[in-house]
Formats: C-alpha cells, sequence, structure tokens
C-alpha cells in the first residue's frame, strides 16, 4: 500500500476556495478531497490546518469520526455493499460472501491492484430493490450471487480510464 | 427569466405556466428517475426513449418528465403514460420502440408489458387502478409523479410557493404557528414532538435563531426522506421558509448524508432556482423578509441524526450528543435558537398552510394527524414508499397494499422504527399505526421504516444485527451506551453460535434496562428496544437457540442443518446442478442425498427448490 500519491495543491485549494475557508466546512472539504485521491492524503493535512485555522488534533478527530473519510488510499471503484436491515433480512450476507470470494479480498479491504476496495454500509436508502450494492455513485439493485458479480466483472473489463 | 418581484408576479407566473400546461404537448411520459428505479436502470431506458422519439419524429409532440419517485420502487422502472395514467413497470430499453409505436402514436396498450397484480393476478392498465397506489392517501408525496425534481417551474405549476406567499403577505408569525399548531402536526422524524410548540418555544428565545432540516436519515431500511427531497425539493424548502417567517430566522441549513448524492444534486440546483427567482435571499418576493439555506453534506454517522450531536457537526466537529439540560431550541447551533425538523415534516407544512388546519387535522386519529410515509420493505411482494392517513392498521399496509409475503410464506414480525424500534408480531397486526399505539407495543414510530420479516428471518440474528448496527454507530461517550451495547452483542453472538446458555436471556434484560435509563442520548436510551421487544414476543425462539441448541428459521450456522426430504424431492437435479460445493447426489427423477460434510450452509439449495423438499432440521 505504501505509495506516494501525487496531490496537486492547486486542488486542494480550489476546493477550499470553494467553501470560503470556512472551517465549519472542514467535513465536506474532505469529502471532496476524497472524491479526487480516494482518501485524505495525509500531505494535505498541514494544508487544512492552515488554511482553516483549526488544530491538527480537530482534523484527525473528524476524519476518523466520520465513516465517509479515509486515511488509507483506497481503490478506484469503492465498491459498498448496503447491509441495511432491508438488505439484511434479503440475504445481503450471501452477497457480501460472493463478492470477497470474487475479489480474493474481505471487506475493508482494497485488492493488490488498487482496483477495488470492498465496503460494508450501512444504509443507503434503496430498501424496496434490496439487496443492493454501490460502484462509487452507481447503484445496483435486486442482486443475486450471480448478478453481483457480474457487476464486478464489468468493472474489471472497463478500459482504466472509463467512468463508471 | 425575470425575477419574481412581488406576490403578483409569483401569482401571474403561476398563471401562465398553467395556461401553458394545459395547451401543452399532446402526450407526457413520466419515467421514474428515483434511486431506486435508478438502480434497475432508468438512464438507460431514458436513452432508448428519446432515440426511439427522434426518430420516430415524435419530440414535438410527446413530453418526457424525469421524475422522482413513484413509490413503487419494486416495479422499477416505471413508466407512466399521460393523458390516460397508463402503467408501463419494470420497463427496458427493447421495450421502447413498441410502446412508442402503439401507445405513444395510436393509443394501443403494449399487452405483454401491462401491470399484472402479483395478489389477483388480474391485468391493471391506469397507475390509480393499482391496489398498491389506490389505498393510499398521497398528500405530501403524489406531486412526486408530476413534477421534474429540477424544475422550479414544475412545482410552481401545482401551486408551489403560494403557501409561503400566503404567510408572507396575509398571516402574523403568531398565526403561523397557531395554524400549525391546531393542524395537530407531530415531528415525523421519530419523536412526534408536536412542531407548533418547538417553532413557539423557538421563537420566544433571543438571539440568532436558526433553522434546519434533518435530513441525515440514518435508519437502516427506510428511505422516505432520501425520495421526499431528490423528487420534490422545493416542498421541503417551502416548507423551511415559512418556519423561518414563523420563528424569526434568516439562516437555515440542511443536514444531509453524503450518500445521498441525488438529492444532493437536486437540492443545490432548487436552492440556485430559488435565489435565481427571488424566493430565496434578501427581500423575498418584496416583501422585506430574508432567509437563505445551505447545505451541509454528513458523513456518515448514525448519532448525527440526534439533535445535539447534528448541530455538532454542523459546526464542523465530530458528531457527539451533548446532554439536553438546555433544549436546542433555546441554545443550540452556534449556540443560538436552533429548530430542528425532519424532510417529511417541513414538507407537511406547504400543505397545511394551503389547505387549512382543519382539513389537515380531520385525517389521522385523535393525538396524530395527518398521514405518514412509511418504507415497507424486506419480505413483502410490494416494497416501496407506502402514504397512509395516521392510525391505518398494519394489515391493510402489509396485506392490502403490500400485497402480503412473496413465496406464499409466512408473516412473522414487522420491524419499525430503526434500530430504536421493536419487532411486532402477527397479533398485533390489526394495529392502527400512530405514535402511541406503537408504543403501546413496545415500538415507536421512529422517521417511518417498516421491514416485514418472514418464517425465513431468525428474531435473534435481528436482534443482534442491531445492536452490531448500534455498537458501530455508538459515539463512545458514555459508559452505559458504549460498554453496554458491548455487552448485550457478546450475549447475542454467542447465543447465535451455540454457546448460550441459562441465564442469558434474564441478563440481556437486565443490561437493557441499564443502558435505557442511563445513556447520555436518544441512541442508547432506545438502543435495546429490538432485544427487549424480541425477547417479550419471540422469547422461544431465544430459548430454541439457548436449550436446543436449534434456530428455527435456519439463520444460525452453527445451529441447523439442511436435509433433502426423500418424500417431497422430485429428483429434478435444480439443486445439484448449483450447489457450489458438489454435494447434492442423485439420479434424475429420483430423491437426492445431501453430504453433510461438504454443505457450507450457503442455503442456494433451499432458495433453489421449488418442492420445499429442502429442510431445516
Amino acid at each position: 500500500m505504501e505509495q506516494t500519491i501525487k496531490v496537486d495543491l492547486s486542488k486542494i485549494d480550489n476546493i477550499i476556495d470553494r467553501y470560503h475557508g470556512n472551517k465549519e466546512a472542514l467535513l465536506m472539504i474532505m469529502q471532496d478531497i476524497s472524491d479526487i485521491y480516494s482518501h485524505v492524503p495525509p500531505t494535505v493535512i498541514p494544508i487544512l490546518v492552515d488554511r482553516l485555522g483549526v488544530k491538527i488534533s480537530m482534523v484527525y478527530s473528524v476524519a476518523t469520526f466520520y465513516k465517509t473519510i479515509s486515511l488509507e488510499p483506497r481503490g478506484k471503484y469503492i465498491v459498498s455493499v448496503c447491509t441495511g436491515t432491508a438488505c439484511h433480512v434479503r440475504g445481503a450476507e450471501k452477497i457480501a460472501d460472493a463478492l470477497q470470494q470474487k475479489l480474493g479480498i474481505q471487506e475493508g479491504q482494497t485488492t493488490s491492484d488498487r482496483l477495488f476496495t470492498l465496503k460494508a454500509v450501512r444504509c443507503i436508502g434503496c430498501c424496496a430493490s434490496g439487496p443492493v450494492i454501490t460502484v462509487n455513485k452507481e447503484t445496483y439493485g435486486g442482486l443475486d450471487r450471480t448478478a453481483a458479480e457480474k457487476v464486478i466483472e464489468n468493472y474489471k473489463q472497463m478500459p482504466l480510464n472509463g467512468t463508471a | 427569466m425575470a425575477i419574481l418581484s412581488n406576490r403578483e408576479s409569483l401569482e401571474k407566473f403561476q398563471d401562465k405556466l398553467k395556461s401553458a400546461q394545459s395547451h401543452g404537448k399532446k402526450k407526457l411520459v413520466s419515467l421514474c428517475a428515483g434511486s431506486g428505479c435508478g438502480a434497475y436502470g432508468t438512464a438507460k431506458v431514458h436513452h432508448a426513449l428519446m432515440e426511439e422519439l427522434t426518430r420516430q419524429n415524435l419530440t414535438e409532440d410527446v413530453e418526457v418528465k424525469l421524475t422522482g419517485c413513484h413509490g413503487f420502487c419494486e416495479k422499477g422502472p416505471i413508466m407512466v403514460i399521460h393523458p390516460q395514467g397508463i402503467f408501463y413497470p419494470q420497463v427496458k430499453p427493447e421495450h421502447m420502440s413498441e410502446i412508442v409505436e402503439k401507445t405513444i402514436k395510436n393509443n394501443e396498450l403494449v399487452q405483454s408489458l401491462i401491470f399484472k397484480d402479483p395478489v389477483s393476478k388480474a391485468k391493471i392498465t391506469l397507475e390509480h387502478d393499482i391496489p398498491f397506489y389506490k389505498l393510499q392517501q398521497r398528500i405530501i408525496f403524489g406531486n412526486n409523479g408530476l413534477i421534474d425534481p429540477t424544475s422550479i417551474d414544475d412545482y410552481i405549476t401545482v401551486d408551489g410557493y403560494s403557501a409561503m406567499a400566503k404567510t408572507l403577505f396575509d398571516m402574523t408569525p403568531e398565526k403561523i404557528i397557531a395554524e400549525i399548531k391546531k393542524s395537530g402536526l407531530r415531528g415525523r422524524g421519530g419523536g412526534g414532538f408536536p412542531t407548533g410548540i418547538k417553532w413557539d418555544t423557538c421563537r420566544k428565545h433571543h438571539g440568532i435563531r436558526y433553522v434546519i432540516c434533518n435530513a441525515d436519515e440514518g435508519d437502516p431500511g427506510a428511505y422516505m426522506d432520501r425520495s421526499l427531497l431528490e423528487g420534490n425539493p422545493h416542498s421541503v424548502i417551502e416548507g423551511m421558509i415559512i418556519g423561518a417567517i414563523a420563528i424569526g430566522s434568516h439562516d437555515g441549513y440542511v443536514y444531509v448524508r453524503h450518500e445521498y448524492p441525488l438529492a444532493v444534486t437536486n437540492l443545490t440546483i432548487a436552492l440556485d432556482k430559488c435565489r435565481e427567482y427571488g424566493l430565496l435571499g434578501k427581500n423575498i418576493l418584496g416583501s422585506g423578509f430574508d432567509f437563505d439555506i445551505n447545505i451541509s453534506r454528513g458523513g456518515g454517522a448514525f448519532v448525527c441524526g440526534e439533535s445535539t450531536a447534528l448541530m455538532a457537526s454542523l459546526e464542523g466537529s465530530p458528531g457527539r450528543p451533548r446532554a439536553k439540560y438546555v433544549h436546542t431550541v433555546e441554545k443550540g447551533f452556534k449556540d443560538g435558537p436552533s429548530n430542528l425538523n425532519n424532510v417529511e415534516t417541513w414538507a407537511n407544512v406547504p400543505v397545511i398552510i394551503n389547505n387549512g388546519a382543519d382539513w389537515y387535522a380531520a385525517i389521522g386519529t385523535k393525538h396524530s394527524k395527518g398521514t405518514k410515509i412509511f418504507s415497507l420493505v424486506g419480505k413483502v411482494v410490494n416494497t416501496g414508499l407506502v402514504e397512509v392517513p395516521m392510525g391505518t392498521s398494519l394489515r391493510t399496509i402489509i396485506f392490502d397494499i403490500g400485497g402480503g409475503i412473496p413465496k406464499k410464506k409466512k408473516f412473522k414480525a414487522v420491524q419499525t422504527g430503526g434500530p430504536s424500534g421493536g419487532c411486532i408480531p402477527e397479533r398485533f397486526l390489526d394495529l392502527g399505526v400512530d405514535f402511541d399505539e406503537l408504543s403501546k407495543v413496545g415500538s415507536i414510530m421512529g422517521s417511518g421504516g417498516m421491514i416485514v420479516m418472514d418464517q425465513d428471518t431468525c428474531m435473534v440474528d435481528v436482534a443482534r444485527y442491531f445492536l452490531d448496527f448500534l455498537k458501530e454507530e455508538s459515539c463512545g461517550q458514555c459508559n452505559p451506551c458504549r460498554e453496554g451495547i458491548k455487552q448485550m452483542l457478546e450475549i447475542l453472538t454467542s447465543i447465535c453460535q451455540g454457546n448460550g446458555k441459562e441465564g442469558d436471556i434474564e441478563m440481556l434484560e437486565e443490561l437493557g434496562v441499564m443502558i435505557q435509563r442511563f445513556s447520555l442520548c436518544g441512541l442508547g436510551t432506545s438502543a435495546p428496544n429490538p432485544v427487549l421487544t424480541t425477547i417479550l414476543y419471540f422469547r422461544d425462539e431465544y430459548e430454541a437457540h439457548i436449550r436446543d441448541k436449534k434456530c428455527p428459521a435456519g439463520v444460525c450456522k452453527p445451529l441447523f442443518h439442511y436435509e433433502i426430504d426423500p418424500e417431497t424431492c422430485t429428483g429434478c437435479r435444480s439443486c445439484a446442478k448449483k450447489c457450489p460445493q458438489e454435494a447434492i447426489a442423485g439420479d434424475k427423477k429420483k430423491p437426492h442425498s445431501l453430504d453433510q460434510s461438504k454443505c457450507i450452509k450457503c442455503g442456494i439449495c433451499y432458495d433453489t427448490c421449488k418442492f420445499d423438499a429442502i429442510v431445516i432440521r
């Protein structure tokens, strides 16, 4: 996993400017940074401290409290298996099992080619279509094992710079 | 577009839109683009439809609207063709040429696509004749299927912002509050606190006042707030503006989950449009009243649905609740008096102002007025969002609207109120659902999640599931919640693994009462509810796990095994073909056998068998 990620500092500045350097927007700023780099790279933390005027402890406190923020790099495709109640009673666990097998990783891990991260998430609000997974911002519903595996297969075949 | 600078210009604009609509295109195709239908592929269907209309030169005559959630998510993607209201469920791109050719051009039905009621097996052509919709009263949710959420004009056409104009020009803040009090509206987020009283208390406190919308819908199994924000964001905005006028606030916030990207997008568009039209910002409609709304995206923490935690999160801190010796209506966000209401509550406000408190109060029961949107999900035939008057029985919701339990299985329980709620057994099915009746049987209304469970759901596993959820979501500040939930979860996990012992049930009850009494916030005080109600109503299942080491529902893997019943097995080979372990053997048309040493209890054979020959032992 150790790999230095090149951070374009002007992009970080743009994100902070979008929120007028408002420290109340710390969480949203980190979410926007994660949208670009899949996580909050350690190199941007001093910038957040400086520009928002918050303590470094606050940055770590917020980053570790909220589930949408990761301090570790994640895969290009973040596969989230919904484990909300409706999906749970309709067999979300079976989908999670199938995806773990298909990707050869456990929940919370990233594949060695850094293509996929597998996450279990609480309710994504598509309860009528359960069991549901999302890959980045795309949602796939009404799945069984085979259909879930097929979704992953489609992403594997996609050109690396292709969009979801 | 000219800015609407006064009430008259809004009314003139409204008239213009309405007359344009009546002289508009001949056909309107409403295609659901809510998150549920989206997951089944609305985007591809839309693309195919537009291509087909272009190919047939029909774009001038047919208007296509991508609307918010229609509610019947089970059957997505949903298409409704107006003016007739022809309903086509589960449409696919390859159906488009036939739909355009037959229905749109020649007013003929595509027989193969007509909705077939799963209960009566009858074919039903029109949307409003379908039992799922027929028994609902959609005063809040009804416009979702008619308007494009990204078009403010669509909302204005259905009398949008006229309630706001009425409150700005015809009513004093006191009168608005009196009207809301009289309507009997209670908070839809879970607590059921009377909205009018909350507004009144907030108004009486001095300082910079804030109006906040709680769209941090964290209850697993509930998604009505998401669908309202995605499908009709202006109704929520209008409600908030009216609230701000009543309370005397100039700053509003919507705290919405980051996991709801479409809701964030549609809300952002709606707010920008409001500013452009002069419905938000300085001097709204020339009244002299200033108000604007900001969006704050939550970070995936269930506890942030709690008011004090939400406000901490709005301030940019981790969302940890505080003790409420001083209520947030007195000192909340940035220490100002802050009025927090849920999405659905806000959406009720314009409806009350437009139709009057008396009209509203005539709907529902004695102490719970109006309608409630429920997210009817789980083991039920027609899953989706259902809006019914308060007091409608569970049986009507689950069996008449929901169509009952799929695959002829038996109803076991319905879980209401999310992780803070409880599981209600069959004998209470005739209970009229309102705030008070649900709490009498140990559950709560919550935000409106209604998860149906059948004979294949293990109630001990459900209790374990919720505690596992709450253990993760506990913010960790107070001991009873942090440690208590963890201990209860350990006991439940050991029961599910077959290591339960005598005294476990009593220990769970004792711990549960302790957590309820001594936790800091609502998350902790309600956390034991799923365990306590399942013990109350399904004690036999707990005892079967502990004493007989059996999981009667066949969920807890160490406590059951599958067997093939030789009497019922027809030897069709379906299960044998699908078994990933090759554990099933047997000749065609002869009873099969299952090798227990190879079986991993994945349940594929159980789900596959059409003859119920795979049994749980």
